[in-house]
C-alpha cells in the first residue's frame, strides 16, 4: 500500500495552516443580522408572561422570537423529543433559552436582552440525582420511567447472582465519576439564510449535519427537500456539537421569516449552557473472582445526573454498562442503570461516551482485585481479556483484540516490572486498559439505510471529486476519505477534492461521533473507488489488451504488473473510461452487520469492530500537601491499521490529554445558593480561565505505541482512535496515585485535597480512600434476561417467572467492601 | 468611529473603527481577515493571538483605536512570495493542526519566539506556548512542528 | 462574541495630561494601561467606565532609573519588568528575585506583553461571585461589590472580602517597595503597603484622580528574595496563594533582616506576623527554624470560598509554600519543586 500508512500531511492541512478554513462564525454574508437568545436566570419556573415589546421597539431590533414561534419540540433521540428552541411553559436550568433578538449587530441584540420582561413562576429546584431520586414532583418533564427519573434499565446475562456466590471472593465498591465537558476552542455558531430559490441553508459547526437536517424539518415544518445543512469544518467538537441545538432552530426561523442571514455564534458561558458532556456518574461494582483469577461474574449499578433534557441520554445509561465485557470475559453479568433529572445543563456524549465513567470503576476494582489476590495488575488483566471474534454475555460481537498486545507493549515500554511497587514512596505507576466501538452499530433513529454514504464523480480532467456527509470536526475525516479513494485508485490524495459534510451535495453520512467515520466511511469510499477502478479497468484492459485482474492502479498512473511500462496515465484511463461508459461517477455505502442481540436495549454497545487500549501513568504525589504532578504516560493503542499515523497519533496524545483535564482538574460543577437567600443553582464558573483545561506546562510526555492487526471489517483493517485512548488514563492515574502513596481515590478529579483527605484519614487509621460510600436506593425494574450464548441463549429475552431456584448456595459469602 | 492607519500583514490600512471594537473584532469583521480565532474573548485561550509590533498579544483585549500607526501580523501575513512560513509547512505536516482552530494563535506566537531565538530547546517552546490553548493535540505535535521548523530555517 | 461596552477613548501623552483628565472626569473615568485587566471586567459589565484613559502613549511611565534602588516605570509591560531582570546586574538579580519570578508567572506569554506593572498593582480584587458575566451575576442578584447588596461569600460581612490576586505586588512588598502617585494637585510617594487596604471594593488607598506612575524598589546588598505560587495550572490563572520572602543572610548563614509576605489570602498582600519575622533574626535557616517560621508566617492566611481550590486546603497549603521559600532562601535547589508544583523550573 502506498497511502494508506504512509505518514503524510493532512488533505486540509495547508487551509487551517493558512488561516483558510471557514469556520461557522467566519461565514459572512450580505445584509446579515445577529441574533442573541435571552436565558433563563432561574434554575426551575414556570414561565408566566414573556413581554418583549420593549425590546421589538428597540432601534435596530429586527425580530423577537420566543417559545411562542417554536410549538414543535425536537431532540436527538427518537425517546427524547422534549426540547423546545425557545421555552413554551417553563425553564428548567440557569441558561435554558427563553427568548431570542434578531438585530443589526450583536451589541444592539445584546442590550436589546435586558429589555425582555420575563416573568417566572419558581418551581422547587433539583441540583443533586438523589433530590430527583426522592422528589416525584414536580416533574422536570412530563415524561420518564417514573416522576424525576429519565430511565431505568435492568439487564441480567445469565446467574449472576449465583455466579457471585459460587465465587471466591467477591469485590464491592462504589466510585464517583464528575461531569465535565468538551470545551471545544471554537464556540458554536450558525448562519442561516434563504438561498436564492428561497430553500433555507444553515452553516453551523455541527458534528451531525443529517440530524440537525431532520430536527429543522421537524420543527419548522418544512419539506427537508428544501433544506440545506452544511457542517462547517468544527473547532474541536468531542461529542459537543452532536446534538441539535436550540440556537440553530432560531436563526433558521429567524432568516426564513425575514429573508435575511443570520447570524449566531455563542459566547464561552452560553457553550457550558449548551454542555452535553460528561454525565456525572455513581456507580457500584460487584464483582466476584475465582482462585485462578478469572471472573466469575460482575453487577454494576450505575446512577447517571442527566441535567435538564434528554439529549443522548438513554444511550449514554447503556453505555455505562455496556463494554465492560468486551474488555474482559465475564461470564455472568448484571447492569442496573438509572438516569435523573436535575435542573443543570444536559449532559450528553462526550469522548467515550459513558463509557469513561464505569472504565474508571472497573479499571480501579481490578487493581483492588489484583492486590488483594497478590497477583502482578498486568497478568491478571492478561488472563481475563476477552477473546477474539467471540460473542460477549451481552451479545456484543468482537472482532480483532489487540488488547494483550497492548498491554505487553506498555509494560516494556514503562519498565513496569521495575518500577511497580518498586518506586520511592511518593513515586508510582499505574495501569488500565478499555476497548470503544468503532461505530455505533445503530443509527439514532429506526432505518434500514446505509450509516454511510460515498459518491464519486471523475472526469476526463483526470480529477476525482469524492462527496460524502461526514464532518470534519479535526479528527482528518476528510482525509480518510481521500486516502481510501487514492489508494484504491493508486492516485495522489491531493488530487482528490473532498466535499463533505452537506446535505445538498453529499449522501448521508450519520455524522461524526460514536467513532464511526473511519470505519464506516472508510468502507463507502473504498467500494465507491473499487466500482470506479473496475470500471476504469475494463476501459483501459481493452485499449491495451490487457486482462483486467493484470492491471494495477498506483502511481497515477494504470498499467500491467507483469509489464510495467505498458499502461496509461490516470486521467487518460478516466478518459477512456468515460468514452466507453458515458460519464463516471459511482456510489458506495457502508451499512454495519446485523447485532447478535435481540433483546430491548441491546441497540447500544454493538459496533462493527472495537478498539482496544492500555496505559501506564507514572505519578509523582508529595505526600504532605497532596500535590499531584504527573510526569509521563505511555500509552499503546490497537488500532487495526493506522490510515495516517500522524493523524493516528494525534488522537491518541489528544485523548491523553483531554482524560488527563477530567483526571485531575477539569469539572463542570454548579453552585446552590441557599434558597434563604436566593435559591440559585448556578454553573459554577463558566469560563476558560476557571475550567481547567491543561495548559502546554501541565502536559506530560506522552509515549504511544500502535499496534497495527488489521481487522478485516475495517477500511484497510482500521479500527477507531479517536475516543478509546481516553478511557484507560484516569484510572490508570487512581493507580498509580494507589502506587506512589497508597491511597485510593475512587473518584475524579483527583485533586491534591482529595488525595490530602485519603492521606489524612489513613495517618488517622481510617480507610486510606476518598470517595463515595453509598449507592442510593432504587427501584429497579425487574430485569431483561437473556442467556449469554454460552449457556445456549439466542440473543432474546427470556420468559420472565422462569430461572431462579435450584441448587442456589445461600451461603452468605465475605464481600470486601472498600 | 475614529480613523486610524495600521499596517496589517505588511500594508497600511486606513480604517475607521468604533471605539468599543477590540483588535479582533476590527480585524474580523472590518478588515474581514477570519484567519484570527476567537475562543474566550476574556484573554483566557489564546486563539486570538495576533503579533502586534513583532510581539504576541491577545487581539480580544487590544482596543482598534490604540493601534494606530503599530504593525500587526495575522495567520494570513506569515506566508511570503507564494511560499508558506516554514512554521506553516511543518504544521501541516506533522498533525500540529487537528481541527485547526487554535492553529493562528499557535502559529504567530511560535514565529515570535522564532524571531527572538532561532534555537530555543523543548521547554523554551512550552514556555512560549502557555498562553495557547489547544483542545485536539496534546500539544506534542506542535513541539515536533515548531522543531522541525527550526530545523528547515537553519538549513 | 463578548464585547466592550460603549465608552469615550482619550489618549494622553503626559502624565501631567493624564491627571488634568482625570481630575476634570466626573468619576466614571477610569486608566486603562495593558486593558488585560480592565477590559474583560468591561466585558462581563463589572465595570463600567464612561472614558478610558490610555496610558501607552505617556512615554515617561516607562522610564526606568536606578541609583539608590531601581525606579521603574508603572507602564512597562511584565516582559519589560522579567527583562530587567539581566540589567540590574548579578546582585540585584538575587536581590530583586522575587519581582522577577512573580511577573514571570503572570497569566501568560501573550498577557506578559500586554499588561503592566502598575495595572498589576492596581488589579482588581477577584472572587469566583463576581468574575462572571453580567447573566450569571443576575442569576445569583448580584452581589455586594457590584450591582447587588449581599456578599455571597461571606453574607453576615458588612465588607467585601474579594481576593487580591496580584502577583507582582507580595513580591514588591517583600521588597520593600514604594510607589509614585500623582494627581492634578500634585504628587505623593508612600509604601507600597500603605496602598492597599483589606476591603475587596475598596481595595487601594490610590485616589480616582491619582496615577500610579513608577514604583521604587530600595536598594538591597546581600538580600535574596523568592517567589512562590500556588495555582491549578502552570500558565493563566491567577494566584490561589503566593508567598514572597526577601531575606539578608550573613555568610555565616544566620539571617539578618527578612519579609514575607503572603499573596491571594484577603483583599490585600498580608505581611507575615512581626514575630514569625523575629524568631528568624539571628538564627540559621535550620529545617526545624524553617518549619516553626513557615507556622508563624501562615497565621493570618485566611483564604475564603471564592477562589479556584478549597480553602480549607489553601490554608494548610501555607506554610508549605512558606517553607519552600525559605529553603530556596538559604541556597537549596528548588528546582524539582518548582517544576511539580509551578511546572516550570524559573531559572
Ligand atoms: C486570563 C488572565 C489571567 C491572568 N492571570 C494573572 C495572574 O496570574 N497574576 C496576575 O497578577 N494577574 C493576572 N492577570 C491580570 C492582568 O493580566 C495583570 O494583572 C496585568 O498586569 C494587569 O495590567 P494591565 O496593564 O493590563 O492592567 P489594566 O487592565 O490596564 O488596568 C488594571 C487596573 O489598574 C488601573 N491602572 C492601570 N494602570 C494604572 C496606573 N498607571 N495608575 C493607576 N491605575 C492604573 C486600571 O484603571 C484598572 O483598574 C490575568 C488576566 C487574564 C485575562
Ligand atoms: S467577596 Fe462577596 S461581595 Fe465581594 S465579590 Fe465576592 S461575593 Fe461579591
Ligand atoms: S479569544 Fe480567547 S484569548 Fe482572546
Ligand atoms: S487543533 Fe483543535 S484546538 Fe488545537
Amino acid at each position: 500500500m502506498k497511502i494508506v500508512g504512509t505518514p503524510r500531511r493532512r488533505v486540509d492541512g495547508r487551509a487551517k495552516v493558512t488561516g483558510q478554513t471557514k469556520f461557522a462564525d467566519d461565514v459572512v454574508l450580505p445584509r446579515m443580522l445577529h441574533c442573541k437568545l435571552l436565558r433563563a436566570s432561574v434554575p426551575h419556573a414556570r414561565l408566566v408572561r414573556i413581554d418583549a415589546s420593549r425590546a421589538t421597539a428597540h432601534p435596530g431590533v429586527h425580530l423577537v422570537l420566543t417559545g411562542n414561534d417554536f410549538p414543535i419540540p425536537y431532540g436527538i433521540l427518537p425517546v427524547s423529543q422534549d426540547e423546545h428552541a425557545l421555552a413554551r411553559d417553563k425553564v428548567r436550568f440557569v441558561g435554558d433559552p427563553v427568548a431570542a433578538v434578531i438585530a443589526r449587530d450583536e451589541q444592539t441584540a445584546f442590550d436589546a436582552l435586558d429589555l425582555i420582561d420575563v416573568e417566572y413562576e419558581p418551581l422547587t429546584t433539583f441540583a443533586d440525582p438523589e433530590d430527583s431520586l426522592a422528589n416525584p414532583t414536580p416533574r422536570i418533564h412530563e415524561y420518564g420511567d417514573t416522576g424525576n427519573v429519565h430511565k431505568l434499565v435492568s439487564l441480567q446475562f445469565g446467574d449472576v447472582e449465583q455466579a457471585l456466590a459460587d465465587a471466591d471472593r467477591v469485590f464491592e465498591d462504589i466510585f464517583f465519576y464528575q461531569g465535565n465537558t468538551h470545551l471545544p476552542i471554537e464556540q458554536h455558531a450558525a448562519v442561516a439564510a434563504k438561498d436564492p430559490d428561497g430553500k433555507l441553508v444553515l452553516w453551523s459547526s455541527t458534528q451531525t449535519p443529517h440530524y440537525v437536517h431532520r430536527a429543522l424539518a421537524k420543527t419548522l415544518e418544512m419539506p427537508a427537500a428544501h433544506i440545506r445543512v452544511i457542517a462547517t469544518p468544527n473547532g474541536g467538537g468531542f461529542g459537543g456539537k452532536s446534538d441539535p441545538f436550540n440556537h440553530e432552530m432560531v436563526v433558521a426561523k429567524a432568516a426564513l421569516l425575514l429573508d435575511r442571514p443570520v447570524k449566531i455564534c455563542l459566547t464561552r458561558e452560553e457553550v457550558f449552557y449548551c454542555h452535553r458532556g460528561r454525565h456525572p456518574v455513581l456507580m457500584q461494582f460487584t464483582t466476584g473472582m475465582k482462585k485462578d483469577g478469572t471472573i466469575a461474574g460482575m453487577h454494576v449499578k450505575t446512577l447517571l445526573d442527566g441535567g435538564a433534557y434528554g439529549s443522548y441520554g438513554v444511550a449514554s445509561t447503556f453505555y455505562t454498562g455496556a463494554l465492560q465485557t468486551v474488555t474482559y470475559h465475564v461470564p455472568a453479568y448484571h447492569f442496573q442503570g438509572c438516569r435523573v433529572f436535575t435542573n443543570k445543563p444536559p449532559c450528553g456524549p462526550k469522548r467515550g461516551h459513558g463509557t469513561p465513567q464505569s472504565r474508571f470503576g472497573q479499571e480501579i476494582q481490578l487493581d483492588k482485585i489484583a492486590e488483594a489476590l497478590t497477583q502482578d495488575p498486568a497478568e491478571l488483566r492478561l488472563r481475563i481479556v476477552e477473546r477474539p471474534e467471540t460473542l460477549t454475555a451481552n451479545y456484543l460481537r468482537v472482532g480483532t483484540i489487540g488488547l494483550s498486545e497492548c498491554i505487553r507493549r506498555v509494560t516494556r515500554a514503562a519498565d513496569w516490572a521495575n518500577t511497580f511497587r518498586k518506586l520511592p514512596h511518593g513515586r508510582g505507576v499505574g495501569l488500565a486498559c478499555s476497548s470503544y466501538l468503532s461505530g455505533a452499530g445503530l443509527a439514532i433513529y429506526w432505518n434500514d439505510m446505509p450509516h454511510s454514504g460515498v459518491q464519486l464523480k471523475l472526469d476526463r480532467s483526470g480529477g476525482v471529486t469524492a462527496f460524502c456527509g461526514a464532518t470534519e470536526i479535526g479528527q482528518g475525516s476528510d482525509d480518510v476519505l481521500v486516502a481510501c479513494v487514492a489508494e484504491v485508485l493508486g492516485i495522489d490524495p491531493l488530487d482528490i477534492r473532498p466535499i463533505t459534510g452537506d446535505t445538498d451535495l453529499t449522501p448521508v453520512d450519520l455524522g461524526s461521533y460514536s467513532s464511526r467515520v473511519t470505519l464506516m466511511m472508510g468502507n463507502a469510499a473504498i467500494q465507491a473507488a473499487e466500482r470506479a477502478r473496475d470500471l476504469l479497468a475494463d476501459a483501459v484492459s481493452r485499449k491495451l489488451g490487457v486482462p483486467r485482474e493484470r492491471l494495477v492502479f498506483a502511481d497515477r498512473r494504470v498499467f500491467d504488473t507483469e509489464d510495467p511500462g505498458k499502461g496509461v496515465t490516470f486521467s487518460d484511463a478516466v478518459c477512456l473510461a468515460e468514452a466507453a461508459f458515458g460519464t463516471i461517477g459511482t456510489t458506495g455505502s457502508y451499512t454495519p452487520p446485523k447485532s447478535a442481540a435481540r433483546f430491548k436495549g441491546g441497540g447500544v454497545g454493538p459496533s462493527p469492530t472495537y478498539s482496544y487500549s492500555a496505559a501506564i501513568v507514572e505519578v509523582d504525589v508529595d505526600p504532605d500537601s497532596g500535590w499531584i504532578h504527573v510526569p509521563r504516560v505511555w500509552i499503546a493503542h490497537d488500532i487495526g491499521r493506522s490510515i495516517n499515523p500522524v493523524l493516528v497519533r494525534g488522537q491518541v496524545e489528544g485523548s491523553v490529554y483531554m482524560a488527563l483535564g477530567e483526571a485531575l482538574m477539569e469539572e463542570q460543577i454548579f453552585r446552590r445558593l441557599p434558597p434563604r437567600l436566593s435559591d440559585a443553582l448556578v454553573h459554577k464558573f463558566p469560563s476558560m480561565l476557571e475550567y481547567k483545561s491543561p495548559t502546554t506546562l501541565d502536559m506530560p510526555e506522552v509515549f504511544t505505541e500502535l499496534i497495527e492487526n488489521p481487522d478485516p471489517r475495517g477500511p484497510f483493517g482500521a479500527k477507531e482512535v479517536g475516543q478509546g485512548p481516553l478511557l484507560p488514563v484516569m484510572p490508570a492515574i487512581a493507580n498509580a496515585v494507589y502506587d506512589a502513596v497508597g491511597v485510593r481515590i475512587d473518584e475524579v478529579p483527583i485533586t491534591p485535597e482529595k488525595i490530602l483527605k485519603a492521606l489524612d484519614a489513613k495517618a488517622a487509621g481510617k480507610a486510606p480512600r476518598y470517595g463515595p460510600s453509598h449507592f442510593p436506593d432504587i427501584p429497579w425494574p425487574e430485569p431483561v434476561r437473556v442467556a449469554p450464548p454460552w449457556e445456549g441463549g439466542d440473543g432474546k429475552a427470556q420468559d420472565v417467572g422462569r430461572q431462579k431456584e435450584e441448587g442456589r448456595s445461600t451461603a452468605a459469602k465475605a464481600v470486601i467492601r472498600s | 468611529m475614529v480613523q486610524i492607519t495600521l499596517t496589517v500583514n505588511g500594508e497600511p490600512v486606513d480604517v475607521a473603527v468604533a471605539p468599543y471594537k477590540t483588535l479582533l473584532e476590527v480585524l474580523r469583521e472590518d478588515l474581514n481577515l477570519c484567519g484570527t480565532k476567537h475562543g474566550c474573548e476574556l484573554g483566557e485561550c489564546g486563539a486570538c493571538a495576533v503579533l502586534l509590533d513583532g510581539q504576541p498579544v491577545l487581539s480580544c483585549l487590544v482596543l482598534g483605536v490604540d493601534c494606530g500607526g503599530r504593525a500587526v501580523t495575522t495567520v494570513e501575513g506569515l506566508a511570503s512570495d507564494g511560499r508558506l512560513h516554514p512554521l506553516q509547512e511543518t504544521f501541516a505536516d506533522l498533525g500540529a493542526a487537528q481541527c485547526g482552530y487554535c492553529t493562528p494563535g499557535f502559529l504567530v506566537t511560535a514565529k515570535a519566539l522564532l524571531d527572538e531565538h532561532p534555537r530555543p530547546t523543548r521547554d523554551h517552546i512550552r514556555d512560549a506556548l502557555s498562553g495557547n490553548l489547544c483542545r485536539c493535540t496534546g500539544y506534542q505535535q506542535i513541539y515536533e512542528a515548531v522543531e522541525a521548523a527550526i530545523a528547515k530555517g537553519s538549513r | 462574541m463578548m464585547r466592550l461596552p460603549n465608552f469615550r477613548f482619550v489618549a494622553p501623552t503626559s502624565v501631567h495630561q493624564a491627571a488634568e483628565l482625570l481630575a476634570a472626569s466626573s468619576g466614571d473615568t477610569m486608566l486603562v494601561a495593558g486593558g488585560t485587566d480592565l477590559l474583560p471586567n468591561m466585558k462581563r459589565r463589572q465595570q463600567a467606565p464612561g472614558t478610558l484613559v490610555g496610558v501607552r502613549h505617556i512615554a515617561e511611565l516607562r522610564a526606568i532609573s536606578s541609583g539608590d534602588g531601581v525606579t521603574i516605570g508603572a507602564g512597562l509591560t511584565l516582559t519589560d519588568v522579567i527583562r530587567l531582570r539581566q540589567g540590574f546586574g548579578g546582585q540585584a538579580r538575587e536581590a530583586y528575585g522575587a519581582l522577577w519570578q512573580a511577573a514571570a508567572q503572570v497569566a501568560t506569554p501573550q498577557l506578559r506583553n500586554m499588561g503592566t506593572l502598575g495595572g498589576n498593582l492596581c488589579l482588581d480584587t477577584r472572587c469566583n461571585y463576581y468574575d462572571q458575566n453580567y447573566e450569571w451575576r443576575k442569576a445569583i442578584d448580584f452581589c455586594m461589590k457590584k450591582d447587588g447588596e449581599t456578599c455571597w461569600v461571606a453574607p453576615s460581612s458588612p465588607k467585601c472580602v474579594a481576593v487580591s490576586s496580584t502577583d507582582t505586588a507580595p513580591a514588591l512588598l517583600a521588597l520593600g517597595a514604594s510607589v509614585t502617585l500623582v494627581s492634578a494637585n500634585g504628587t505623593r510617594q508612600i509604601a507600597l503597603s500603605d496602598m492597599y487596604r483589606n476591603d475587596g471594593i475598596h481595595y487601594l488607598t490610590r485616589q480616582r484622580s491619582e496615577i500610579l506612575t513608577s514604583v521604587h524598589v530600595p536598594r538591597l546588598d546581600g538580600w535574596r528574595s523568592v517567589y512562590w505560587k500556588l495555582r491549578r495550572r502552570g500558565a493563566f490563572d491567577f494566584p490561589v496563594l503566593s508567598v514572597a520572602a526577601a531575606a539578608k543572610i550573613a555568610k555565616d548563614g544566620t539571617v539578618e533582616a527578612a519579609r514575607i509576605v503572603l499573596g491571594a489570602v484577603a483583599s490585600r498582600p498580608v505581611e507575615a506576623p512581626a514575630e514569625a519575622i523575629a524568631a528568624l533574626v539571628g538564627r540559621p535557616l535550620t529545617d526545624d527554624l524553617i518549619s516553626e517560621v513557615a507556622e508563624r508566617a501562615a497565621q493570618p492566611s485566611r483564604p475564603l470560598d471564592n477562589t479556584d481550590f478549597t480553602l480549607v486546603w489553601r490554608k494548610r497549603m501555607t506554610k508549605f509554600f512558606v517553607s519552600y521559600a525559605l529553603k530556596e532562601l538559604r541556597g537549596d535547589d528548588m528546582r524539582a519543586r518548582r517544576l511539580k508544583v509551578s511546572r516550570q523550573e524559573l531559572l
